[in-house]
């Protein structure tokens, strides 16, 4: 079990209803990594600043480079992710090797 | 993941180490649902494990950071509510509360307003009348693994759903009480959960002001008889009955009353559908134009079967599922077991509100061996009926295409 302090305040507001003033929880450990490989830096870099690497792990398999494109340019210029102008191709090219192939 | 297990089912398999569950001996399924570690959904890298978060049960979990997850499709058969532990949670923005003291915690009114207002869960709780009510909060993009061609974004199954009983206080009442001043159009909603990067939009939503004033628009401090769950939105969360879960704003803390259509990234960017009556465009297509999206298309599901289950030649069996739409309430269920050749009327169960679930059952009893496809196709009381085909938009949003199950009579 992974309820952490939830537990105890989650019993609290149970209990007390109304009078319980405070919830805490504690989430479970970020595990999920980006898969090695070339470029697999610049997703650690300027990806996982704002997200976990599974956002990128679960999209379907075999979308084309202009999906990752798009992505990347969303993320970049929507986002505010602050990727260099230069190292979006190379960041591009990692997803579409590393996860459009699997 | 990499231990040769193949998805075949529409609604996944349980796995484990060691020990695979077909659902079709449900009540093995749902009794070593604990040991379970991961659900197969039915479409390609539709692998999720299983993972307890704080007042969850163990949910698949789609992204980590901030969570997402969703709830597993046997939760359904449960009953009409969707229990809190067990119901999806859905974030935009890493940067989400873990801790919320009421003695700190505000919502503020503000904007166009004679009488901006600030005010603690207590005042919020004493100062209004309490309103109740069933509904239904759906993700826009519920369902978006099945989507073919497939699209990019929350590769959700069927479980980023659930229904619940919200009680709260009526939005038009808060307003009231702050008084909207005349040249008011939109009002914008705000929560806690917010950016990491300031250059990061924040995750605002908007209504006009005669969706806010509609009446059943709430503010809701609790669900099925307990405060909302910190994932689900603790202490205050807008709920918009009918409308896609985008709407209903979680940790609710700020009511921006504005003279403008607000143009904030999740409104004018993000949640928009092909602004045609279908809402959809040729697969792969782009739209011409767009809108937000808005209300729930009607949809209907098999609860009671699997995919894959095995139903004894000539034996009766109940066929159990729910139906919904975005209020109207539901007019009649169909069902057919001859892939959709042939339908029958199926019963209406117990109505819990235009808003809620609808329970369906049918008896059926299959005289034939060897495969069945049973179909469920639910049409509204304002006559909105799901399409026998899929339509599709770039984002995968509104799917409510007639659903399938495939069974074996033996």
């Amino acid at each position: 079990m992974r309820l952490g302090l939830a537990v105890p305040t989650l019993i609290l507001s149970t209990l007390l209803s109304h009078v319980a003033f405070a919830l805490t929880i504690t989430l479970p450990e970020e595990t999920v990594e980006y898969r090695i490989g070339p470029g697999v830096d610049l997703a650690r870099s300027y990806c996982m600043g704002c997200h976990s690497a599974d956002y990128v792990l679960t999209q379907p398999p075999g979308m084309p480079r202009s999906f990752w494109e798009a992505e990347v340019n969303k993320m970049k210029k929507v986002f505010g992710a602050p990727l260099p102008d230069d190292q979006v191709t190379p960041l591009v090219d990692y997803l579409v090797r590393t996860y459009s192939v699997h | 993941m990499d231990d040769g297990k193949t998805s075949v089912g529409r609604r996944g398999f349980i796995q484990s180490a060691g020990l695979l569950l077909a659902g079709s001996v449900t009540d093995l399924a749902l009794s070593k649902a604990q040991a379970a570690t991961r659900i197969a959904l039915p479409f390609a890298n539709g692998e999720r494990p299983l993972v307890a978060y704080p007042q969850k049960r163990p949910l698949m979990r789609l992204t980590t950071r901030p969570p997402q997850l969703e709830t597993p499709f046997a939760v359904f058969r449960e009953g009409l509510l969707t229990p809190n532990d067990a119901f999806f949670v859905r974030y935009h923005l890493a940067n989400i509360p873990l801790s919320i003291d009421l003695t700190s915690y505000r919502l503020n009114v503000k904007g166009l307003v004679s009488k901006p207002l600030s005010l603690s869960m207590e005042e919020l709780r004493t100062a209004f009348p309490t309103v109740e009510l069933v509904a239904v909060n759906q993700c826009s993009g519920n369902s978006r693994g099945f989507v073919v061609p497939r699209v990019g974004g929350g590769q959700s199954g069927n479980g980023a759903m659930g229904n619940a009983r919200w009680r709260g206080v009526s939005l038009k009442a808060v307003l009231a009480k702050a008084g909207v001043l005349p040249g008011a159009k939109q009002i914008t909603f705000k929560g806690l959960d917010a950016p990491l990067l300031p250059s990061t939009p924040e995750f605002v939503k908007a209504l006009t002001v005669d969706q806010a004033f509609d009446g059943d628009v709430m503010l809701a401090f609790a669900m099925n008889g307990s405060d909302l769950p910190m994932l689900n939105g603790y202490p205050l969360r807008l709920v918009v009955p009918g409308y896609y879960g985008t709407y209903w704003v979680k940790h609710l803390s700020e009511i921006n009353v504005i003279d403008h259509e607000f143009d904030g990234f999740f409104m004018s960017k993000g949640y928009r559908i092909p602004d045609n009556d279908c809402g959809c465009v040729e697969p792969g297509t782009a739209a011409k134009t767009t809108k937000p999206i808005g209300k729930m298309v009607v949809r209907s599901f098999i609860t009671s079967l699997d995919d894959g289950a095995a139903i004894r030649v000539g034996e009766a069996t109940l066929v159990q599922g729910i139906a919904f739409d975005s209020g109207a309430g539901i007019r009649e269920v169909q069902f057919s077991q001859d892939g959709g050749s042939s339908w029958v009327q199926a019963n209406l169960g117990e109505d819990l509100g235009n808003y809620s679930f609808r329970p369906w059952n049918i008896k059926l009893r299959l005289t034939k061996p060897g495969p069945h496809n049973l179909k469920v196709r639910a049409t509204s009381r304002s006559g909105e009926i799901q399409p026998l085909n899929e339509t599709w938009n770039p984002s995968g949003y509104r799917r409510n295409v007639v659903e399938s199950v495939r069974v074996v009579a033996l």
